[in-house]
Protein backbone atom coordinates (compact mmCIF):
# COMPACT_ATOMS: atom_id res chain seq x y z
CA UNK A 1 0.00 0.00 0.00
CA UNK A 2 1.61 3.64 -0.69
CA UNK A 3 1.99 5.14 2.39
CA UNK A 4 1.76 8.53 0.63
CA UNK A 5 -1.69 8.41 -0.30
CA UNK A 6 -4.30 10.61 1.89
CA UNK A 7 -5.64 9.10 5.36
CA UNK A 8 -8.71 11.48 4.67
CA UNK A 9 -9.76 12.45 1.62
CA UNK A 10 -13.25 14.10 0.83
CA UNK A 11 -14.31 15.89 -2.44
CA UNK A 12 -16.98 17.96 -2.76
CA UNK A 13 -19.34 17.11 0.08
CA UNK A 14 -22.87 18.01 -0.04
CA UNK A 15 -25.49 16.92 2.96
CA UNK A 16 -28.44 18.77 3.52
CA UNK A 17 -31.24 18.48 5.85
CA UNK A 18 -34.84 18.35 6.03
CA UNK A 19 -36.14 21.65 5.82
CA UNK A 20 -33.39 22.75 3.23
CA UNK A 21 -30.64 23.04 5.97
CA UNK A 22 -27.58 22.72 4.59
CA UNK A 23 -24.80 21.23 6.74
CA UNK A 24 -21.93 20.89 3.95
CA UNK A 25 -21.64 23.45 1.15
CA UNK A 26 -18.75 21.22 -1.03
CA UNK A 27 -16.56 20.02 1.57
CA UNK A 28 -12.85 19.32 0.46
CA UNK A 29 -10.33 17.70 2.93
CA UNK A 30 -7.05 16.24 2.21
CA UNK A 31 -5.57 14.50 5.60
CA UNK A 32 -1.66 13.58 5.50
CA UNK A 33 -1.19 9.98 6.96
CA UNK A 34 0.29 10.12 10.33
CA UNK A 35 -0.51 13.90 10.91
CA UNK A 36 -2.76 15.33 13.44
CA UNK A 37 -5.76 17.63 11.60
CA UNK A 38 -7.32 19.63 13.36
CA UNK A 39 -10.83 20.87 11.86
CA UNK A 40 -11.94 24.67 13.70
CA UNK A 41 -15.33 25.86 13.59
CA UNK A 42 -18.47 26.82 15.84
CA UNK A 43 -21.06 24.47 16.79
CA UNK A 44 -23.56 24.29 13.41
CA UNK A 45 -20.26 24.72 11.45
CA UNK A 46 -20.50 20.98 9.78
CA UNK A 47 -17.65 19.71 11.25
CA UNK A 48 -19.63 17.29 13.04
CA UNK A 49 -21.73 16.22 9.64
CA UNK A 50 -17.96 15.62 8.05
CA UNK A 51 -16.78 13.54 10.84
CA UNK A 52 -20.34 11.48 10.25
CA UNK A 53 -20.02 10.96 6.63
CA UNK A 54 -16.09 9.99 7.12
CA UNK A 55 -17.17 7.53 9.38
CA UNK A 56 -19.84 6.06 7.41
CA UNK A 57 -22.69 7.17 9.73
CA UNK A 58 -24.18 9.26 7.59
CA UNK A 59 -24.14 9.64 3.50
CA UNK A 60 -23.02 12.38 1.90
CA UNK A 61 -25.93 14.07 -0.61
CA UNK A 62 -23.36 13.99 -3.16
CA UNK A 63 -19.39 13.73 -3.11
CA UNK A 64 -16.92 11.06 -2.74
CA UNK A 65 -14.78 10.43 0.53
CA UNK A 66 -11.75 8.17 0.81
CA UNK A 67 -10.64 7.06 4.59
CA UNK A 68 -7.03 4.87 4.90
CA UNK A 69 -7.66 4.51 1.20
CA UNK A 70 -11.37 2.93 1.34
CA UNK A 71 -14.60 4.98 -0.58
CA UNK A 72 -17.17 5.70 2.61
CA UNK A 73 -20.04 4.85 0.10
CA UNK A 74 -18.69 1.66 -1.49
CA UNK A 75 -16.94 0.00 1.10
CA UNK A 76 -18.02 1.27 4.85
CA UNK A 77 -17.21 -2.42 6.07
CA UNK A 78 -13.58 -1.50 5.27
CA UNK A 79 -14.00 1.78 6.55
CA UNK A 80 -14.86 0.74 9.89
CA UNK A 81 -12.30 -1.89 10.07
CA UNK A 82 -9.59 1.12 9.67
CA UNK A 83 -10.87 3.96 11.94
CA UNK A 84 -11.59 4.62 15.77
CA UNK A 85 -14.34 6.69 16.37
CA UNK A 86 -14.70 8.77 19.12
CA UNK A 87 -17.88 10.82 18.90
CA UNK A 88 -19.24 13.52 21.55
CA UNK A 89 -21.35 11.09 23.06
CA UNK A 90 -19.30 8.09 22.58
CA UNK A 91 -22.62 6.37 24.69
CA UNK A 92 -20.32 3.90 26.91
CA UNK A 93 -22.83 1.74 28.55
CA UNK A 94 -23.64 2.68 32.36
CA UNK A 95 -24.24 -0.41 33.64
CA UNK A 96 -21.24 -2.04 32.78
CA UNK A 97 -17.94 -2.04 33.74
CA UNK A 98 -15.10 -0.10 31.96
CA UNK A 99 -13.39 -3.57 31.38
CA UNK A 100 -16.94 -4.78 30.12
CA UNK A 101 -17.50 -1.97 27.75
CA UNK A 102 -13.86 -2.58 26.05
CA UNK A 103 -14.45 -5.87 25.96
CA UNK A 104 -17.78 -5.67 23.86
CA UNK A 105 -15.96 -3.06 21.23
CA UNK A 106 -13.10 -5.65 21.01
CA UNK A 107 -15.22 -8.40 20.35
CA UNK A 108 -17.12 -6.44 17.65
CA UNK A 109 -13.69 -6.00 15.85
CA UNK A 110 -13.12 -9.97 15.56
CA UNK A 111 -10.40 -9.95 19.05
CA UNK A 112 -10.72 -12.89 21.03
CA UNK A 113 -9.18 -14.87 24.12
CA UNK A 114 -5.82 -13.46 25.51
CA UNK A 115 -5.15 -11.38 22.70
CA UNK A 116 -8.49 -9.28 23.55
CA UNK A 117 -7.36 -9.73 27.48
CA UNK A 118 -3.85 -8.19 26.89
CA UNK A 119 -5.35 -5.57 25.06
CA UNK A 120 -7.65 -4.18 27.21
CA UNK A 121 -5.39 -4.21 29.96
CA UNK A 122 -3.03 -2.50 28.29
CA UNK A 123 -5.90 0.31 27.32
CA UNK A 124 -7.18 0.50 30.96
CA UNK A 125 -3.44 0.98 31.99
CA UNK A 126 -2.67 3.54 29.78
CA UNK A 127 -6.04 5.90 30.22
CA UNK A 128 -5.50 5.54 34.16
CA UNK A 129 -8.60 3.26 34.68
CA UNK A 130 -7.24 0.31 36.25
CA UNK A 131 -8.47 1.08 39.28
CA UNK A 132 -11.82 1.26 38.01
CA UNK A 133 -12.07 -1.21 35.44
CA UNK A 134 -14.13 -3.31 37.28
CA UNK A 135 -16.65 -0.72 38.23
CA UNK A 136 -19.87 0.30 36.18
CA UNK A 137 -19.45 3.37 33.80
CA UNK A 138 -21.97 5.36 35.61
CA UNK A 139 -20.05 6.31 38.53
CA UNK A 140 -17.41 7.60 36.34
CA UNK A 141 -16.06 11.35 36.56
CA UNK A 142 -16.71 12.95 33.38
CA UNK A 143 -12.50 12.96 32.73
CA UNK A 144 -12.58 9.16 33.54
CA UNK A 145 -15.47 8.34 31.33
CA UNK A 146 -14.02 10.69 28.25
CA UNK A 147 -10.97 8.17 28.81
CA UNK A 148 -12.84 5.23 28.15
CA UNK A 149 -14.31 6.63 25.54
CA UNK A 150 -10.61 7.08 23.42
CA UNK A 151 -9.99 3.37 24.61
CA UNK A 152 -12.53 2.37 23.40
CA UNK A 153 -12.06 4.15 20.23
CA UNK A 154 -8.22 2.58 19.98
CA UNK A 155 -8.89 -0.85 20.98
CA UNK A 156 -8.40 -2.85 17.13
CA UNK A 157 -5.70 -0.56 16.65
CA UNK A 158 -6.81 1.91 13.90
CA UNK A 159 -5.53 3.91 11.28
CA UNK A 160 -7.14 6.67 11.59
CA UNK A 161 -8.63 7.82 14.81
CA UNK A 162 -11.32 11.00 14.35
CA UNK A 163 -12.10 12.55 17.86
CA UNK A 164 -15.01 14.71 17.33
CA UNK A 165 -14.96 17.80 20.20
CA UNK A 166 -12.60 15.32 22.54
CA UNK A 167 -13.07 18.03 25.40
CA UNK A 168 -16.17 19.80 25.05
CA UNK A 169 -17.58 19.40 28.81
CA UNK A 170 -14.18 18.84 30.87
CA UNK A 171 -12.94 20.71 33.46
CA UNK A 172 -9.79 22.48 32.64
CA UNK A 173 -7.53 19.70 34.85
CA UNK A 174 -9.65 16.80 33.14
CA UNK A 175 -8.97 19.43 29.69
CA UNK A 176 -5.35 19.43 30.54
CA UNK A 177 -4.78 15.88 31.01
CA UNK A 178 -6.69 14.52 28.04
CA UNK A 179 -4.28 16.91 25.64
CA UNK A 180 -1.59 15.46 27.14
CA UNK A 181 -2.73 12.24 25.93
CA UNK A 182 -3.83 12.95 22.51
CA UNK A 183 -0.42 14.55 22.41
CA UNK A 184 1.15 11.18 23.41
CA UNK A 185 -1.16 9.32 20.22
CA UNK A 186 -0.58 11.41 17.72
CA UNK A 187 3.40 10.45 18.27
CA UNK A 188 2.48 6.91 17.59
CA UNK A 189 3.79 5.17 14.50
CA UNK A 190 1.50 5.61 11.86
CA UNK A 191 -1.54 6.87 13.44
CA UNK A 192 -3.78 9.34 11.56
CA UNK A 193 -6.26 11.93 13.59
CA UNK A 194 -8.60 14.31 12.63
CA UNK A 195 -10.25 16.04 15.71
CA UNK A 196 -13.06 18.78 15.91
CA UNK A 197 -12.63 21.76 17.87
CA UNK A 198 -14.30 24.81 18.68
CA UNK A 199 -11.66 25.37 21.05
CA UNK A 200 -8.87 28.02 19.10
CA UNK A 201 -6.00 27.05 21.38
CA UNK A 202 -7.37 23.22 21.31
CA UNK A 203 -6.62 23.49 17.31
CA UNK A 204 -3.85 25.53 17.94
CA UNK A 205 -1.89 23.06 20.63
CA UNK A 206 -2.64 19.84 19.33
CA UNK A 207 -3.23 19.79 15.16
CA UNK A 208 0.08 19.92 12.84
CA UNK A 209 -2.80 21.16 10.35
CA UNK A 210 -5.63 23.59 10.41
CA UNK A 211 -8.81 24.26 8.43
CA UNK A 212 -11.11 26.56 9.58
CA UNK A 213 -15.04 25.38 8.79
CA UNK A 214 -17.51 27.77 8.44
CA UNK A 215 -21.05 27.40 6.82
CA UNK A 216 -20.46 24.08 5.78
CA UNK A 217 -17.44 24.70 3.64
CA UNK A 218 -13.28 25.40 4.75
CA UNK A 219 -12.80 28.63 4.30
CA UNK A 220 -8.94 28.53 5.09
CA UNK A 221 -6.50 25.93 5.91
CA UNK A 222 -2.97 25.68 6.78
CA UNK A 223 -0.38 24.63 9.87
CA UNK A 224 -1.27 26.94 12.94
CA UNK A 225 2.03 29.03 12.27
CA UNK A 226 1.39 29.78 8.51
CA UNK A 227 -2.22 30.66 9.31
CA UNK A 228 -0.84 32.85 12.06
CA UNK A 229 1.89 34.11 9.84
CA UNK A 230 -0.67 35.47 7.22
CA UNK A 231 -1.62 38.34 9.38
CA UNK A 232 1.56 40.46 9.52
CA UNK A 233 1.83 42.97 12.48
CA UNK A 234 0.01 42.75 15.76
CA UNK A 235 -3.63 42.34 16.46
CA UNK A 236 -4.96 45.98 18.16
CA UNK A 237 -8.30 45.61 19.67
CA UNK A 238 -10.43 48.32 21.06
CA UNK A 239 -13.40 48.38 22.97
CA UNK A 240 -16.12 51.07 22.33
CA UNK A 241 -18.12 52.78 25.36
CA UNK A 242 -21.00 52.59 22.37
CA UNK A 243 -22.09 50.66 20.10
CA UNK A 244 -21.60 52.70 16.34
CA UNK A 245 -24.40 52.07 13.23
CA UNK A 246 -23.93 51.14 9.78
CA UNK A 247 -22.93 54.93 9.15
CA UNK A 248 -20.69 55.17 12.17
CA UNK A 249 -18.60 52.09 11.29
CA UNK A 250 -18.53 53.19 7.50
CA UNK A 251 -16.93 56.16 8.99
CA UNK A 252 -15.00 54.98 11.83
CA UNK A 253 -13.50 52.01 9.22
CA UNK A 254 -12.34 55.04 6.87
CA UNK A 255 -10.99 57.14 9.81
CA UNK A 256 -8.29 53.95 11.21
CA UNK A 257 -7.78 52.68 7.95
CA UNK A 258 -6.00 56.04 7.19
CA UNK A 259 -3.96 56.08 10.15
CA UNK A 260 -0.17 55.05 8.81
CA UNK A 261 0.66 51.58 9.45
CA UNK A 262 -2.34 49.94 9.55
CA UNK A 263 -3.50 46.88 7.53
CA UNK A 264 -7.67 46.11 8.12
CA UNK A 265 -9.99 47.53 10.51
CA UNK A 266 -12.99 45.17 11.34
CA UNK A 267 -15.75 47.23 12.97
CA UNK A 268 -18.41 44.73 15.12
CA UNK A 269 -20.80 46.05 17.52
CA UNK A 270 -18.51 47.76 20.23
CA UNK A 271 -15.66 46.13 19.21
CA UNK A 272 -13.26 47.28 16.36
CA UNK A 273 -10.02 44.96 15.26
CA UNK A 274 -6.99 46.89 13.73
CA UNK A 275 -4.27 44.82 12.11
CA UNK A 276 -1.27 47.17 12.28
CA UNK A 277 2.89 46.61 11.65
CA UNK A 278 3.70 47.54 14.82
CA UNK A 279 0.60 47.76 17.40
CA UNK A 280 1.89 49.41 20.13
CA UNK A 281 2.86 51.98 18.02
CA UNK A 282 -0.03 52.58 16.12
CA UNK A 283 -2.31 52.50 19.25
CA UNK A 284 -2.03 56.69 20.38
CA UNK A 285 -2.42 57.72 16.60
CA UNK A 286 -5.60 54.94 16.25
CA UNK A 287 -7.04 56.46 19.73
CA UNK A 288 -6.69 60.21 18.50
CA UNK A 289 -8.60 58.92 15.29
CA UNK A 290 -11.20 57.84 17.39
CA UNK A 291 -11.66 60.55 19.39
CA UNK A 292 -11.43 62.71 16.46
CA UNK A 293 -14.51 60.60 14.76
CA UNK A 294 -16.51 61.25 18.24
CA UNK A 295 -15.65 57.66 19.39
CA UNK A 296 -15.45 56.84 23.11
CA UNK A 297 -12.92 53.93 23.76
CA UNK A 298 -13.32 51.53 26.68
CA UNK A 299 -10.34 50.06 26.10
CA UNK A 300 -7.82 49.14 24.12
CA UNK A 301 -5.39 45.78 24.07
CA UNK A 302 -2.41 44.95 21.58
CA UNK A 303 -1.90 41.26 21.16
CA UNK A 304 0.09 39.29 18.92
CA UNK A 305 -1.54 37.45 15.90
CA UNK A 306 -4.07 34.45 17.45
CA UNK A 307 -6.16 31.81 15.53
CA UNK A 308 -9.46 33.85 16.87
CA UNK A 309 -7.64 36.56 14.24
CA UNK A 310 -7.09 34.43 11.52
CA UNK A 311 -11.07 33.07 12.13
CA UNK A 312 -12.01 36.70 11.73
CA UNK A 313 -10.09 37.83 8.77
CA UNK A 314 -11.62 34.25 7.16
CA UNK A 315 -14.85 33.72 8.32
CA UNK A 316 -15.28 37.64 8.46
CA UNK A 317 -16.90 37.36 12.11
CA UNK A 318 -15.54 36.75 15.83
CA UNK A 319 -15.00 33.65 17.05
CA UNK A 320 -16.99 33.84 19.76
CA UNK A 321 -19.82 35.94 18.05
CA UNK A 322 -19.98 32.93 14.90
CA UNK A 323 -22.43 30.70 16.76
CA UNK A 324 -25.07 33.77 17.51
CA UNK A 325 -24.30 34.36 13.79
CA UNK A 326 -23.61 38.25 13.38
CA UNK A 327 -23.25 38.18 10.02
CA UNK A 328 -21.11 40.36 9.01
CA UNK A 329 -19.49 38.78 5.62
CA UNK A 330 -20.49 41.73 3.56
CA UNK A 331 -18.35 44.12 5.31
CA UNK A 332 -15.91 41.30 5.72
CA UNK A 333 -15.61 41.38 1.87
CA UNK A 334 -14.91 44.93 1.81
CA UNK A 335 -12.24 44.68 4.45
CA UNK A 336 -10.25 42.30 2.85
CA UNK B 1 -23.51 -15.93 8.89
CA UNK B 2 -21.89 -17.26 12.36
CA UNK B 3 -20.59 -13.60 12.95
CA UNK B 4 -23.98 -12.14 12.73
CA UNK B 5 -24.99 -14.49 15.28
CA UNK B 6 -22.23 -14.27 17.64
CA UNK B 7 -22.29 -10.91 17.35
CA UNK B 8 -26.85 -10.81 17.64
CA UNK B 9 -25.00 -13.02 21.21
CA UNK B 10 -22.84 -9.91 22.70
CA UNK B 11 -25.65 -7.45 22.03
CA UNK B 12 -27.68 -9.82 23.92
CA UNK B 13 -25.37 -10.40 26.87
CA UNK B 14 -25.47 -6.34 27.01
CA UNK B 15 -28.86 -6.22 27.15
CA UNK B 16 -29.05 -9.17 29.76
CA UNK B 17 -26.70 -7.04 31.96
CA UNK B 18 -29.23 -4.16 32.68
CA UNK B 19 -32.08 -6.45 33.53
CA UNK B 20 -29.34 -8.32 35.82
CA UNK B 21 -27.84 -5.47 37.60
CA UNK B 22 -30.59 -3.38 38.04
CA UNK B 23 -32.93 -5.41 40.55
CA UNK B 24 -35.70 -3.33 41.19
CA UNK B 25 -35.96 -2.92 36.66
CA UNK B 26 -36.78 -6.96 37.49
CA UNK B 27 -38.69 -6.95 40.29
CA UNK B 28 -40.86 -4.63 38.65
CA UNK B 29 -41.75 -6.64 35.79
CA UNK B 30 -42.47 -9.84 37.95
CA UNK B 31 -44.34 -7.85 40.99
CA UNK B 32 -47.10 -6.38 38.02
CA UNK B 33 -47.90 -9.17 36.85
CA UNK B 34 -48.59 -11.03 40.54
CA UNK B 35 -50.88 -7.69 41.18
CA UNK B 36 -52.79 -8.65 37.68
CA UNK B 37 -53.47 -12.62 39.21
CA UNK B 38 -54.34 -11.53 42.69
CA UNK B 39 -56.65 -8.24 41.29
CA UNK B 40 -58.18 -9.70 38.62
CA UNK B 41 -58.51 -13.28 40.05
CA UNK B 42 -60.29 -12.25 42.89
CA UNK B 43 -62.79 -9.11 41.17
CA UNK B 44 -63.90 -11.87 38.12
CA UNK B 45 -63.58 -15.05 40.42
CA UNK B 46 -67.26 -15.43 40.12
CA UNK B 47 -67.64 -14.97 36.53
CA UNK B 48 -66.77 -18.31 35.60
CA UNK B 49 -69.47 -19.44 37.08
CA UNK B 50 -71.53 -17.75 33.55
CA UNK B 51 -69.82 -20.80 31.47
CA UNK B 52 -67.74 -20.83 28.55
CA UNK B 53 -64.65 -21.09 30.48
CA UNK B 54 -63.22 -24.58 30.45
CA UNK B 55 -63.08 -24.70 33.78
CA UNK B 56 -64.19 -24.10 37.20
CA UNK B 57 -61.42 -21.96 38.86
CA UNK B 58 -60.93 -18.79 36.88
CA UNK B 59 -57.31 -18.92 38.09
CA UNK B 60 -56.55 -21.77 35.50
CA UNK B 61 -58.33 -19.21 32.67
CA UNK B 62 -56.82 -16.00 34.16
CA UNK B 63 -53.00 -17.03 34.30
CA UNK B 64 -52.45 -17.52 30.62
CA UNK B 65 -54.23 -14.49 29.90
CA UNK B 66 -52.17 -12.60 32.36
CA UNK B 67 -48.90 -14.27 31.19
CA UNK B 68 -49.67 -12.52 27.29
CA UNK B 69 -51.02 -9.45 28.80
CA UNK B 70 -47.60 -9.13 30.24
CA UNK B 71 -45.61 -9.66 27.61
CA UNK B 72 -47.44 -7.70 25.75
CA UNK B 73 -46.89 -5.05 28.59
CA UNK B 74 -43.02 -5.98 29.01
CA UNK B 75 -42.02 -5.35 25.80
CA UNK B 76 -44.13 -2.48 23.91
CA UNK B 77 -41.44 -0.15 25.90
CA UNK B 78 -38.39 -1.71 24.35
CA UNK B 79 -38.35 1.28 22.04
CA UNK B 80 -37.63 3.48 25.34
CA UNK B 81 -34.65 1.91 25.33
CA UNK B 82 -33.88 1.79 21.93
CA UNK B 83 -34.64 5.27 22.23
CA UNK B 84 -31.60 6.02 24.81
CA UNK B 85 -29.40 4.24 23.26
CA UNK B 86 -29.39 6.74 20.66
CA UNK B 87 -29.34 9.36 22.66
CA UNK B 88 -26.71 8.28 24.61
CA UNK B 89 -24.48 7.89 21.49
CA UNK B 90 -24.42 4.01 21.73
CA UNK B 91 -26.06 3.16 18.99
CA UNK B 92 -23.99 5.58 16.63
CA UNK B 93 -20.72 3.78 18.30
CA UNK B 94 -21.79 0.92 17.24
CA UNK B 95 -22.90 1.61 13.78
CA UNK B 96 -19.14 2.76 13.27
CA UNK B 97 -17.33 -0.58 14.31
CA UNK B 98 -17.85 -3.38 11.54
CA UNK B 99 -20.97 -5.06 13.54
CA UNK B 100 -24.17 -6.52 11.68
CA UNK B 101 -26.83 -4.47 11.65
CA UNK B 102 -29.31 -7.37 12.04
CA UNK B 103 -27.12 -8.33 15.14
CA UNK B 104 -27.56 -4.56 16.32
CA UNK B 105 -31.61 -5.21 16.25
CA UNK B 106 -31.63 -9.08 16.86
CA UNK B 107 -29.72 -8.53 20.20
CA UNK B 108 -32.96 -6.25 21.25
CA UNK B 109 -35.17 -9.19 20.13
CA UNK B 110 -33.59 -12.26 21.90
CA UNK B 111 -32.87 -9.92 24.97
CA UNK B 112 -36.67 -9.18 24.91
CA UNK B 113 -37.46 -12.88 24.09
CA UNK B 114 -35.45 -14.63 26.86
CA UNK B 115 -36.99 -11.66 29.85
CA UNK B 116 -40.41 -12.79 28.55
CA UNK B 117 -39.91 -16.42 28.64
CA UNK B 118 -38.44 -15.92 32.04
CA UNK B 119 -41.62 -13.22 33.18
CA UNK B 120 -43.93 -16.50 31.98
CA UNK B 121 -42.32 -19.19 33.40
CA UNK B 122 -42.42 -17.13 37.26
CA UNK B 123 -45.96 -15.73 36.23
CA UNK B 124 -47.34 -20.02 35.34
CA UNK B 125 -45.64 -20.66 38.37
CA UNK B 126 -46.92 -18.16 40.36
CA UNK B 127 -50.27 -19.58 39.37
CA UNK B 128 -49.31 -23.09 40.63
CA UNK B 129 -48.87 -21.40 44.03
CA UNK B 130 -52.26 -20.19 43.77
CA UNK B 131 -54.09 -23.34 42.83
CA UNK B 132 -54.33 -23.15 39.31
CA UNK B 133 -54.48 -26.52 37.35
CA UNK B 134 -52.88 -26.48 33.86
CA UNK B 135 -54.66 -30.24 32.48
CA UNK B 136 -52.11 -29.41 29.41
CA UNK B 137 -48.88 -30.32 31.08
CA UNK B 138 -45.57 -29.18 30.52
CA UNK B 139 -45.85 -28.97 27.05
CA UNK B 140 -48.87 -27.12 26.60
CA UNK B 141 -46.86 -24.40 29.38
CA UNK B 142 -43.84 -24.64 26.58
CA UNK B 143 -46.12 -23.67 23.88
CA UNK B 144 -48.05 -20.71 25.77
CA UNK B 145 -44.81 -19.28 26.54
CA UNK B 146 -43.25 -19.14 23.05
CA UNK B 147 -46.49 -17.76 22.41
CA UNK B 148 -45.67 -15.00 24.44
CA UNK B 149 -42.27 -14.86 23.32
CA UNK B 150 -43.63 -14.45 19.62
CA UNK B 151 -46.69 -11.78 20.55
CA UNK B 152 -43.49 -10.07 22.85
CA UNK B 153 -41.08 -9.75 19.53
CA UNK B 154 -44.13 -8.32 17.32
CA UNK B 155 -44.50 -5.21 20.13
CA UNK B 156 -41.04 -5.34 21.21
CA UNK B 157 -39.44 -5.25 17.34
CA UNK B 158 -42.38 -2.58 16.41
CA UNK B 159 -41.86 -0.81 19.65
CA UNK B 160 -37.99 -0.36 18.59
CA UNK B 161 -39.08 0.33 14.89
CA UNK B 162 -41.06 3.14 16.30
CA UNK B 163 -38.03 4.42 18.52
CA UNK B 164 -35.88 4.59 15.69
CA UNK B 165 -37.60 6.57 13.08
CA UNK B 166 -40.04 8.39 15.47
CA UNK B 167 -37.09 9.33 18.14
CA UNK B 168 -39.57 11.32 20.73
CA UNK B 169 -40.73 9.62 23.75
CA UNK B 170 -43.68 11.03 23.91
CA UNK B 171 -44.34 8.89 20.81
CA UNK B 172 -43.94 6.07 22.10
CA UNK B 173 -45.77 6.71 25.31
CA UNK B 174 -48.82 7.98 23.43
CA UNK B 175 -48.92 5.05 21.35
CA UNK B 176 -48.48 3.07 23.83
CA UNK B 177 -51.25 3.80 26.43
CA UNK B 178 -54.08 4.18 23.63
CA UNK B 179 -52.85 0.51 22.40
CA UNK B 180 -52.64 -0.88 25.54
CA UNK B 181 -56.05 -1.69 27.30
CA UNK B 182 -58.21 -1.92 23.79
CA UNK B 183 -55.51 -4.38 23.22
CA UNK B 184 -55.76 -6.69 26.39
CA UNK B 185 -59.67 -6.09 26.43
CA UNK B 186 -60.54 -7.00 22.65
CA UNK B 187 -58.97 -10.08 23.72
CA UNK B 188 -59.90 -13.07 25.70
CA UNK B 189 -57.44 -12.09 28.72
CA UNK B 190 -60.21 -11.56 31.16
CA UNK B 191 -63.51 -12.97 29.40
CA UNK B 192 -64.21 -16.24 27.93
CA UNK B 193 -65.33 -15.23 24.39
CA UNK B 194 -68.82 -17.28 24.86
CA UNK B 195 -69.74 -14.12 27.34
CA UNK B 196 -68.60 -11.77 25.11
CA UNK B 197 -70.46 -9.48 22.56
CA UNK B 198 -70.55 -10.86 19.37
CA UNK B 199 -69.02 -7.51 17.36
CA UNK B 200 -66.00 -7.47 20.22
CA UNK B 201 -65.48 -11.48 19.95
CA UNK B 202 -65.50 -10.58 16.08
CA UNK B 203 -62.60 -7.91 16.64
CA UNK B 204 -60.53 -10.03 18.93
CA UNK B 205 -60.31 -12.19 15.91
CA UNK B 206 -58.05 -9.95 14.41
CA UNK B 207 -55.97 -9.51 17.34
CA UNK B 208 -52.53 -11.06 17.04
CA UNK B 209 -52.96 -10.54 21.52
CA UNK B 210 -55.91 -12.78 21.28
CA UNK B 211 -54.18 -15.17 19.04
CA UNK B 212 -51.57 -15.66 21.92
CA UNK B 213 -54.13 -16.21 24.43
CA UNK B 214 -56.33 -18.60 22.20
CA UNK B 215 -53.33 -20.49 20.99
CA UNK B 216 -51.70 -20.84 24.61
CA UNK B 217 -54.90 -21.64 26.52
CA UNK B 218 -55.30 -24.35 23.92
CA UNK B 219 -51.98 -25.75 24.17
CA UNK B 220 -53.09 -26.00 27.99
CA UNK B 221 -56.49 -27.28 27.79
CA UNK B 222 -57.12 -30.72 28.28
CA UNK B 223 -57.72 -31.47 24.88
CA UNK B 224 -55.95 -28.88 22.72
CA UNK B 225 -57.33 -28.05 19.10
CA UNK B 226 -54.27 -28.20 17.35
CA UNK B 227 -55.78 -26.31 14.47
CA UNK B 228 -56.51 -23.58 17.00
CA UNK B 229 -52.47 -23.78 18.30
CA UNK B 230 -51.26 -23.74 15.15
CA UNK B 231 -52.79 -21.21 13.51
CA UNK B 232 -52.65 -18.85 15.46
CA UNK B 233 -49.19 -19.49 16.70
CA UNK B 234 -48.23 -19.85 12.85
CA UNK B 235 -50.21 -16.00 12.20
CA UNK B 236 -47.99 -14.90 15.51
CA UNK B 237 -44.47 -16.26 13.86
CA UNK B 238 -45.04 -14.41 10.43
CA UNK B 239 -45.99 -11.53 11.89
CA UNK B 240 -43.00 -11.51 14.46
CA UNK B 241 -40.37 -11.95 11.24
CA UNK B 242 -42.16 -8.94 9.33
CA UNK B 243 -41.73 -7.13 12.34
CA UNK B 244 -38.36 -7.70 13.47
CA UNK B 245 -37.61 -7.50 9.42
CA UNK B 246 -39.21 -4.11 9.76
CA UNK B 247 -36.80 -2.86 12.24
CA UNK B 248 -33.83 -4.08 10.95
CA UNK B 249 -34.74 -1.74 7.97
CA UNK B 250 -35.02 1.12 10.77
CA UNK B 251 -31.11 1.13 10.55
CA UNK B 252 -30.88 2.23 7.01
CA UNK B 253 -33.72 5.02 7.58
CA UNK B 254 -31.97 5.88 10.84
CA UNK B 255 -28.83 6.48 8.92
CA UNK B 256 -30.40 8.51 6.76
CA UNK B 257 -31.40 11.35 9.09
CA UNK B 258 -28.48 11.16 11.24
Amino acid sequence: MNTRAPAVEARQLIKTYPGDVTALGGMDLTVAPGTVFGLLGPNGAGKSTTVKILTTLARPDSGTATVAGHDVLRHPDRVRRAIGVVAQHSGADPVATGRENLQLQGRLYGLRGSTLERRVDALLERFALADAARRPVKGYSGGMRRRLDVALGLVHRPEVLFLDEPTTGLDPEARAAMWEEIGRLAGEEGLTILLTTHYLEEADRLAERIAIVDRGRIVVEGTPDSLKGELRGDAVHVELREPVGEAGRALLTAALTAVPGVHEVLCEGRRISVRADDGAASVPALLAALDRAGAGVASATVARPSLDDVYLRHAGRHYAGAGADTALAGLAGGVR
Amino acid sequence: MSTAVTQTWYMTQRQLRVFARQPAYAVITLIQPVIWLFLFGSLFRKVVRLGGFGTTSYLDYLVPGVVVMSALGANMWAGMGTLEEIQRGTLDRFLTTPVSRAALMNGNVVNNGLVTAFQSVVIVLLGLLGGADYPGGVGGIVLLVLASVLLGTVFGALSNALGMVVRERESIIGINTFLLLPLTFLSSAFMAPAQMPGWMRDIADFNPVNWAMVAGRSAMSERPDWGDVLGRGGALLALAVAAVWLSIRTVRSYQRSV
